[in-house]
């Protein structure tokens, strides 16, 4: 394209900028099978390691024999906690400010625990020799009910904590209690309760789910002996903070540990916390003296890394007969398994869970929430979620409908009637969040008169009344949700994870030929960074995405970032991003009015060029001007045009949307047919459209499964129902429906180009929407809440409990 | 344990190896060949991440053992391309309607869709979505997936055409 005569328009789209549907950079090599993703690995004498795992739940170990293990062919070494301890390794820090054990240390506390690490020459060698590890065990007694962990007798699960009564989080009062969080107006909100005209009470339950990437968690260690260089490749949602870690708790000082995130095959937040594999990979590579690549099949992954929710919530909201909300109450039992290992920001125990006001102007809240153990695996990580504000939404949404229903109100009008204004924003909320910027109202009158409302709930009015009279067996569900997220963890003043600021960071680099790098300190899982933030850069620095390679997950190279999850990549990434844009962007005008021979502040940016104000027909292009800054400066100029920006978020965003769901249920099967979803998203300034609307699929997709069926449960013995594929509820291409997607457009006044994240949004608000649909398919008999998954039978026992079925 | 003498056509190409009777396929196409197109989601045969092509049918490799595909032909989706080095149709579509995000899925589901749209050219999005129901994505919802498809096989009809 001819630079002097290429119109303003034509050479935006030429940069393939912010607001473009542009293409995928990624695909290029997944679609022929050359992507990289840690399985792939393949270094010269790499051995394979395997684990043999506690088939009890809370078991006392008496011995293991190694020998037989030790005798196949190809086994060289069998490492037991024992052999960690010399190294101070047989136990690591969790992310909660909990100790976990790497492999059992004297006894087990849960189901799929890891005892011993076997390391071979192949898998099959590996795995072979796993089953001939004899382990004794003594059986103990189990507690899978966290409603019974903080009972007097309840066994006593983590004796390493014996009469310790300050835990991370403050006091604990029982041997089970891991923390109690609580944040609000305690007395105003009882007072509140007390005086309300009508008070809406409910037990709700987000039942134990598993994020379940289709890729599951491994690494490659490799210790270099001669330099004493540690490589580490893995499945990492934050390879910084990896790296930091295993420089404190290996003492291998932090510049000569490599962690490389390669390619990873989706995260959804199982991928954020460290896992004994990765350290076992470690100590035997550093034993052994090469590389050690460890594996988990789904089954482990299923049952021992990193479950979500586990949330049992009681609350209690009050209203003015007319629907107007005066308090809302909540308090919360989570169930962290044997060990706290919960991703969330070092001071929130319970993660953001006290955006639990939700989009609504409640005057006062309080918020309690209890922290005990079980004998179940760890975790409690936000499965495509921020930090507990998916179950904050759920339980908020499932109340608004329990309270709409005692108020015989129709559940959207009562969402609308408590709706914080637009005029209120920035809004600060009861329990202490201060929202950016927000209008409900268009989304939601958007949404409403997308779908027609109106006619669906006269559809379903006709509908209950041909069921009643016998000539349907079919009941019509239309479920409303409206969330307020909170993204973009996070302003270091209130958030760090072991003492690292939740900053994120970018680092440019232009070429002297004006294309360029950018490297960043999170990592992609899917969600297209290197497309999006290149679209980012393009739009303000002037060179076309096209041009610009953006690299993510090296230690060695990338800035010190935080890493990827808790959709803070755009929040603060993006906002790095920008900012280091603006930086180069400075140096460059200067470099440009000395090419122009005019002074700094008369030339201005217009698209990819500088131009003399009030004479466009001079201008320099960024890729002349990115010459020049190899060669020609202005005095006093440093050559080069190079930034890197490390951006400290001011504060949160807060993406919201406006979903409905309709279903039609077959009462006498509970089998439940979607019938339309639509969902209004808005996340600000939207970046690429595409790549938001793959991202909305994607999560409407998570919050199909687990609203519908995704569920590990224990029997009372503490093994684990069901962590297979064939039991663990992942939708195939046949029961996801068609998404129908909306949005509207409120930018994020702190964020540098507005944008706000939506890789959760659609999660976070999806499942009290299916929900929300299917308790309203019951409603007129008189149901208020059930609980999830909504699974068949679940579905079918509903409608026989309401006296309904066949 | 023993190994045996194995040989399969694979891409294209005549290799053979030594392996257990016991290896499966996925592990002999990835770590004997180096063919890591394939991936492994579950090892269980519920993801199809580990799909391939094998004596023309669509067959999750993680399922059979290197003894059951001796002698076989075998297509990974390292071989699916155009034999001039152009992407197939399927590739490209995938690539343009944003079927894949963080790819992991990808090579089974093209691999899986390669043998669909053999078995059935035209299919309607229903086809589609029950043609594709043994291959898991955790991150597009699939909804691209079928577009990608369907698109794909409009191109390949078109083609199709044009020759005849
Ligand atoms: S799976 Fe049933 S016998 Fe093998
Ligand atoms: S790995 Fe073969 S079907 Fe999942
Ligand atoms: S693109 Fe990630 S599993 Fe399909």
């Amino acid at each position: 394209m001819n630079a002097e005569v290429a119109s303003v328009e034509e050479r935006k789209q030429n940069l393939k900028g912010m607001g473009t549907a542009r293409r995928r950079v990624e695909d290029a090599r997944f679609v022929q099978g050359k992507g990289n993703y840690v399985d792939d690995i393949k270094l010269p004498g790499m051995l394979f390691g395997d684990f043999v795992r506690s088939p009890y739940a809370h078991a006392r170990i008496k011995s293991v024999n190694k020998e037989a293990a030790l005798a196949v062919p190809g086994v060289k070494a069998v490492l037991t906690a024992d052999d960690l301890k010399p190294v101070n390794l047989a136990w690591m820090p969790t992310l909660a400010g909990d100790v976990q054990m790497v492999l059992a240390d004297g006894k087990v506390l849960f189901q799929g625990q890891e005892v011993a690490f076997v390391v071979a020459d192949d898998r099959y060698a590996a795995s072979d020799a796993a089953e001939l590890v004899e382990v004794e065990y003594e059986e103990l007694p189990v507690l899978v009910d966290p409603f019974k962990a903080m009972d007097p007798d309840a066994p006593v699960l983590r004796e390493d904590l014996e009469g310790k009564t300050e835990g991370a989080h403050g006091p604990r009062r029982h041997h089970n209690h891991i923390f109690t969080w609580e944040v609000g107006d305690q007395d105003g909100t009882e007072r509140a309760l007390a005086d309300a005209e009508i008070v809406a009470k409910e037990k709700i339950t987000y039942q134990r789910v598993h994020p379940c990437p289709l890729e599951t968690a491994g690494c490659v260690a490799s210790m270099d002996k001669v330099n004493g260089h540690l490589t580490l490749w893995g499945t990492f949602q934050a390879p910084h903070a990896v790296r930091t870690v295993a420089s404190l708790i290996s003492t291998i000082p932090e510049h000569k540990i490599r962690v490389i995130s390669p390619d990873i095959g989706g995260g959804f937040g199982n991928k954020v916390g460290v896992y004994p594999g990765y350290i076992c990979s470690v100590v035997a590579s550093i034993v052994l003296g090469v590389p050690v690549k460890w594996i988990e099949d789904r089954i482990e992954n299923l049952q021992s890394t990193a479950f979500a929710r586990d949330y049992h919530m009681t609350g209690e909201i009050s209203a003015t007969r007319d629907g107007r909300i005066t308090g809302l109450k909540c308090h919360v039992l989570a169930d962290h398994g044997g060990f706290d290992a919960c991703a969330d920001p070092t001071k929130f125990p319970a993660g953001f869970f006290n955006i639990c006001t939700g989009s609504y102007d409640i005057p006062v809240a309080h918020v309690s929430v209890d922290g005990v153990y079980t004998n179940k695996a760890p975790g409690g990580v936000a499965y495509r979620c921020s930090f507990r504000v998916t179950e904050a939404s759920y339980f908020i949404e499932r109340m608004m409908d329990v309270l709409a229903r005692k108020l015989e109100m129709d559940p959207a009008e009562l969402r609308i009637k408590n709706f914080i204004k637009k005029e209120q924003f920035p809004y600060t909320s009861a329990l202490g969040w201060e929202y950016d910027s927000g209008d409900y109202h268009t989304a939601m009158e958007k949404a409403l008169e997308t779908v027609k409302y109106k006619a669906l709930r006269d559809e379903q009015k006709a509908n209950r009344e041909a069921f009643a009279r016998g000539e349907t067996r079919s009941l019509m569900g239309v479920g409303v949700g409206f969330f307020t997220e909170i993204v973009g963890a996070g302003p270091i003043k209130n958030c760090d994870i072991l003492g690292l600021g939740m900053f994120d960071s970018c680092e440019i680099r232009v070429h002297p030929t004006g294309s360029a790098i950018a490297r960043l300190g999170t990592i992609s899982q899917g969600q297209g960074h290197a497309t999006t933030f290149a679209q980012i850069l393009a739009s303000e620095i002037g060179i076309p995405a096209d041009q610009i390679t953006v690299e993510e997950g090296d230690t060695d190279t990338a800035p010190y970032g935080l890493g990827t999850y808790g959709s803070r990549s755009t929040p603060v990434a993006g906002a790095a991003t920008a900012m280091a844009g603006r930086k180069i962007k400075a140096k460059a005008q200067m470099i440009a009015a000395w090419l122009l021979e005019v002074h700094d502040d008369d030339v201005e940016f217009d698209v990819d060029r500088f131009v003399v104000k009030g004479a466009p027909e001079r201008f320099k292009t960024m890729a002349e001007v990115a010459f020049a800054a190899y060669n020609n400066v202005p005095p006093g100029l440093e050559p080069g045009l190079e930034a890197v920006s490390y951006y400290d978020p001011p504060n949160m965003t807060y993406p919201f949307g406006a979903y409905v769901c309709v279903v039609d249920i077959d009462v006498d099967t509970g089998v439940t047919d979607i019938r339309r979803f639509y969902a209004l998203d808005d996340c600000g300034t939207r970046i690429n459209p595409m790549i938001i609307e793959g991202q909305v699929h994607g999560g409407l997709t998570e919050a199909l499964a687990i609203a519908m069926g995704q569920e590990i449960s224990y029997d009372e013995m503490g093994n684990v129902k069901g962590a297979s594929l064939m039991d663990f509820f992942l939708p195939t291409a046949v029961e996801t429906p068609v998404w129908e997607t909306d949005f509207t457009v409120t930018p994020s006044p702190h964020h540098p180009i507005g944008a706000k994240g939506v890789g959760e949004s659609p999660n976070v608000g999806g499942v009290s929407a299916f929900s929300n649909a299917v308790n309203d398919a019951f409603a007129h008999l008189g149901l208020t809440h059930t609980q999830m998954p909504h699974d068949h039978w679940r579905v079918w026992k509903t409608a026989e409990r309401l006296g309904i079925t066949a | 344990m023993s190994k045996m003498h194995v040989k399969m056509n694979v891409n294209g190409a005549e290799v053979e190896g030594l392996a257990e009777p016991r290896t499966l396929l996925i592990h002999f196409l990835r770590e004997q060949l180096s063919l890591t197109g394939p991936h492994i989601g579950c090892e269980t045969s519920h993801c199809g991440a580990c799909t391939v092509d094998l004596n023309g049918k669509s067959v999750k490799s993680c399922t059979v053992f290197v003894a059951q595909s001796n002698g076989a032909e075998v297509t990974t989706i390292e071989g699916i391309a155009n034999a001039d080095g152009t992407l197939h149709a399927l590739q490209e579509a995938f690539r343009e309607h944003h079927g894949l995000q963080c790819g992991f899925c990808t090579p089974g589901m093209i691999t899986r869709a390669y043998r669909l749209l053999q078995e059935n050219p035209n299919p309607s999005e229903e086809e589609i979505r029950y043609g594709i129901s043994g291959n898991l994505c955790r991150c597009t919802g699939y909804q691209n997936i079928v577009k990608a498809i369907r698109a794909a096989a409009d191109e390949l009809n078109a083609t199709r055409e044009a020759a005849q």
